[in-house]
């Protein structure tokens, strides 16, 4: 099959330019992480990030002919029609919208400073139990869709305001996770945290666009979390 | 946080709400209008004038004046902030970003006063 | 050669749990405190851990009592875990718990409130006399991304310094003492010496030294590597955990909470076969038993799939609810790499690398150990280095892990290492001062790769060295096989040594990482073979069937693998619990 891969070295590249490959997967159904493991082992400049290999450490987030996700879980047969056939290349590139380190390595600088913005840690100064501070379960499961997030940047990095804001607009990983510590019952720093968000960019600037919910590859709604944050604000506010 | 001087409630929640109240007027006051009219055939200058010219009315276009002005100084001034930045324009972006948004700002005060006028100035 | 400085009180190796548990006390009691890591600490290993912890906290037996953990951690060990350790991390697990609770961890929860515990392999109650406990405390099936994720915040909140995306090349010492590390920026290819008078080792395992493994692609052993490079020793190294489920083909890990959970396996006939192997714990025996069961139904035929390969994991009869609700990620690792949704249909699975129980040997404050006057000596610590985590053998797990342990081990042993160093810095820790050559030796194999004009490649060379442990140090281990694949990787080591790194280029150049990842790859190799050559009997993971029995005469130890003579010696096993009875070994049985 064909394989088209973005390419930029800054020692060596005035420009990015696109490669093409021609890599054999005998027509199995391989994840793209797998072509591209290949295609290193015929060109070891290749330079992508990769860890767990399914699905769960965030690394390899990569834009797969033109929709972002995790290469380790996106088939072939997924990512277009004509792919897995051979019928149409499979075309590679970093994640939109951040500076490209090398090929398809971005450098995720901006993505990480929103995340701590949202002072991504729980805050209860109360001093603790011996044992765990009691949950219901109820209580509990309103962090879930929150804390799964693998911060693997595939939604802020498809999300038009992140890319026009993105040192102001927090965007919907970080977002997602200032709610996570909003919903949860043991944060008691709900004010605080509010407070911060209530700028006309920080939460503001999500037009509930939703592409942050159409490529998180592991099902999240951070467009849904931004809702509750707003109502939260409203509440308080009104 | 992000500050920001230049916003019409210089609050994320306050301009976010008012983009949706003056929304919510804009569409009533719409669909009243578009009621009115389905509701009386063959209607002239003068039956126009006279409904228009009622206090209610009055009061009600003046309201709408303000919520479009609002409205539009808020979704306008977000346009500027989104795409007159220095990603697109470098170091001038501020400088342009201030130009234009005046432009608007003035722009919409002279509509919001000739709108004014038109409404109460009894012509 | 001249490079750049950064000192700091203590550096540490590694971004997963146990790194980030260590750099987290330091940070926290204000001492300046850089953690290392190869990738974002957040993309480290033990986010893929499933399952859950376990300790006994009480929750879903308000009468449990650590000394049952004790118990069956020492009897999952096959009697070579260290017991004053067990009782160290078994006795102090709960408050290592609780802290992890309190720093936000999202547990699952009982409807009182308290953590979610499930039932895991080899755990009972009163030792063993009072039938399955559930002791493995979970949140959902994504406790290990649940807890990292927990430290990484911590650690943001308390201020460590992180060097994310650099690759520590090796250690730099000053005779017998260590004084930091050589680690490379990968995103500029800047080399930099980290000075401190404490250098933590939290480098996770080395599950790519086989073929099919759980492990992520980033563990390659360096802790290990860096180790043997300076001449310290590590135990216990021929035993490798093989997790019973890894996803057939895909090598990808299902949990054991699927079992805790009610799931069980079954072969071609589909028989629940682990009643013949383990009549009281069945499903739920320790891993290496249901591990060796499963390679016998394989063996004798009686595999599933058209090649006979595998056995299913049946599920089905658990209920969508409870799968969804208990076991979300299993659900979706299952229809995207085994191709079965586990409401519907059994997943193939079968024994898949998984853990290292050997390591660097390490006293319960994490200090690493040699053994002073040849590999029969005495245990001695190494003034400024310190293993914690699977890097580290110290030893809880002996000759097999129990399911659960594991981050355990990570939480308890990072905050104890953590615990020490501080107080050891506040009374004063001495610096060891490097010269030029000191510094040059440490940055010696990354100029041999620099330097390479041709040769084999990276990719030709692991290829090599992971098939060849896969063929002779798998489940079963037999002796001609595994003299064999001794030489093979001394041949390996030869061919290595003449590699080629054809890019050379600085600006994140994952050639040159994978490059020296192989060099630590092929210490590990090299390290199990002749171990696991070396010990004549079947304990734990270590199953050979020209020795099939348990030796408790001549191998009731440690074995000792020292590098600089690439000989096998033998350790004491620790049998002097402080506050309880010493668990005699006995025949192990479930």
């Amino acid at each position: 099959m064909k394989v088209s891969i973005y390419r930029y070295n800054p020692e060596t590249d005035k420009e990015p330019y696109m490669k093409e490959y021609d890599i054999d997967t005998q027509g199995k159904d391989l994840m793209v992480l797998d072509v591209l493991n290949l295609v290193k082992e015929k060109d070891p400049t290749l330079g992508y990030r990769r860890s767990c290999r399914e699905g769960v450490c965030g690394s390899d987030g990569m834009n797969m002919n033109g929709k972002n996700g995790l290469a380790c879980i996106t088939a072939l047969s997924t990512v277009a029609p004509g792919v897995l056939e051979g019928r149409k290349p499979l075309i590679l590139r970093p994640l939109p919208g951040l500076p490209v380190v090398r090929d398809l390595v971005v450098d995720m600088t901006m993505f990480y400073n929103q995340y701590e913005k949202v002072q991504p840690y729980l805050q209860n100064d109360t001093p603790a139990p011996a044992i765990e501070r009691l949950q219901s379960p109820e209580e509990r499961e309103k962090i879930d869709g929150l804390y799964e997030c693998i911060l693997c940047a595939c939604c802020s990095t498809s999300c038009p305001s992140f890319w026009w804001n993105p040192e102001k607009f927090l965007g919907p990983a970080a977002l997602l996770q200032s709610y996570r510590f909003l919903a949860d019952s043991r944060d008691l720093a709900t004010d605080e945290r509010l407070s911060k968000l209530d700028d006309p960019f920080s939460l503001f600037r999500c037009r509930g666009i939703m592409n942050c919910v159409s490529v998180c590859p592991k099902g999240l709604n951070p467009t849904r979390a931004i809702g509750h944050i707003r109502e939260m604000l409203l509440e308080r506010g009104v | 946080m992000v500050t920001s001087v230049t916003s019409l409630g210089r609050n994320g929640l306050y301009d976010w709400l008012i983009q949706r109240v003056t929304a919510l007027i804009l569409g009533v006051y719409f669909i009243f209008t578009m009621g009115w009219l389905m509701t009386h055939s063959g209607v002239d200058y003068l039956t126009w004038k006279a409904f228009m010219g009622s206090l209610c009315m009055q009061i009600a276009n003046t309201l709408v004046f303000f919520s479009v002005s609002a409205h539009a100084w808020v979704g306008l001034w977000t346009v500027t902030t989104d795409y007159i930045t220095t990603l697109q324009f470098g170091s001038k972006a501020t400088f342009a970003r201030l130009t234009a948004q005046l432009v608007i700002a003035l722009l919409t005060l002279v509509y919001l006063l000739w709108g004014l006028v038109m409404i109460w100035g009894g012509a | 050669m001249s490079i750049r400085t950064v000192t700091f009180d203590a550096i540490v190796v590694g971004g997963g749990g146990a790194g980030m548990r260590a750099s987290l006390q330091m940070a926290q009691s204000g001492f300046k405190t850089a953690l290392i890591s190869k990738v974002f600490p957040t993309r480290s290993h033990t986010v893929s851990a499933q399952g859950g912890i376990t300790c006994a906290i009480a929750s879903s037996d308000p009468n449990d009592d650590w000394r049952w953990h004790m118990y069956d951690t020492v009897k999952g060990s096959d009697y070579i875990g260290d017991q004053d350790a067990i009782e160290y991390m078994c006795s102090v697990g709960p408050e290592a718990v609780f802290e992890l609770e309190h720093m936000g961890l999202p547990f699952s929860r009982t409807e009182e409130g308290r953590i979610y515990q499930r039932p895991f392999g080899g755990q009972s109650k009163n030792f063993g006399e009072g039938g399955q406990a559930a002791r493995t405390c979970a949140a959902a099936d994504r406790t290990g991304h649940a807890l990292l994720h927990a430290l990484y915040q911590q650690n943001l909140k308390n201020g460590t310094q992180f060097y994310s995306e650099w690759y520590a090349i090796d250690l730099v010492t000053v005779g017998d003492k260590v004084a930091g590390v050589i680690a490379c920026c990968i995103e500029t290819g800047e080399v930099v010496f980290f000075k401190a008078k404490a250098t933590v080792f939290a480098t996770g395992g080395a599950g790519r030294i086989y073929s099919s493994t759980t492990n992520a692609l980033i563990n390659t052993g360096d802790g290990i590597g860096m180790a043997l490079r300076t001449g310290v020793p590590v135990q216990d190294i021929e035993m490798w955990q093989f997790h019973p489920t890894g996803i057939a083909g895909a090598g990808v890990l299902v949990t054991e909470g699927c079992r805790g959970e009610g799931g069980y396996l079954v072969n071609k006939d589909g028989e629940r076969f682990m009643e013949r192997y383990a009549p009281n714990a069945k499903d739920l025996a320790g891993r290496d038993v249901v591990a060796r069961a499963m390679m016998m139904e394989i063996l004798d035929g009686r595999g599933c799939g058209p090649n006979g390969d595998h056995v299913y994991l049946k599920m089905d009869h658990l209920g969508e609810e409870v799968l969804h609700s208990r076991l979300p990620g299993i659900c979706e690792l299952s229809i995207t790499f085994g191709h079965a949704d586990p409401v519907k249909e059994p997943i193939p699975v079968v024994p898949t690398c998984h853990y290292m129980m050997g390591g660097v040997p390490t006293n319960i404050h994490g200090q690493a150990l040699r053994l002073s006057g040849g590999h029969e000596g005495e245990a001695k610590q190494i003034d400024g280095l310190f293993a914690v985590g699977e890097v580290a053998c110290v030893s809880v797990h002996g000759a097999n892990r129990l399911g659960g342990n594991s981050l355990l081990d990570l939480v308890v042993f990072g905050r104890a290492a953590g615990l020490y160093i501080e107080d050891a810095l506040r009374q004063g820790m001495e610096q060891a001062e490097p010269t030029a050559d000191d510094l040059d030796r440490a940055t010696a194999r990354m100029r041999r790769w620099e330097d390479s004009t041709g040769g084999e490649s990276v990719a030709e060379l692991r290829n090599a060295l992971q098939s060849t442990m896969q063929n002779a140090f798998g489940v079963f281990r037999k002796g001609d096989l595994m003299q064999d694949g001794v030489k093979k990787v001394a041949e390996l080591r030869e061919r290595i040594a003449n590699g080629h790194l054809e890019d050379k280029s600085k600006a994140f150049n994952t050639a040159r990482i994978e490059a020296l990842e192989l060099d630590n790859l092929l210490e590990v190799a090299e390290a199990t073979a002749i171990a696991a050559e070396g010990r004549n009997e079947s304990r734990g993971a270590h199953s050979r069937y020209d020795f099939p029995d348990r030796d408790d005469e001549n191998w009731l130890c440690h074995s000792i693998f020292d590098p600089n003579t690439k000989k096998l010696g033998k350790r004491d096993v620790n049998f002097k619990p402080k506050t309880v009875d010493t668990f005699q070994p006995k025949v192990r049985t479930y």
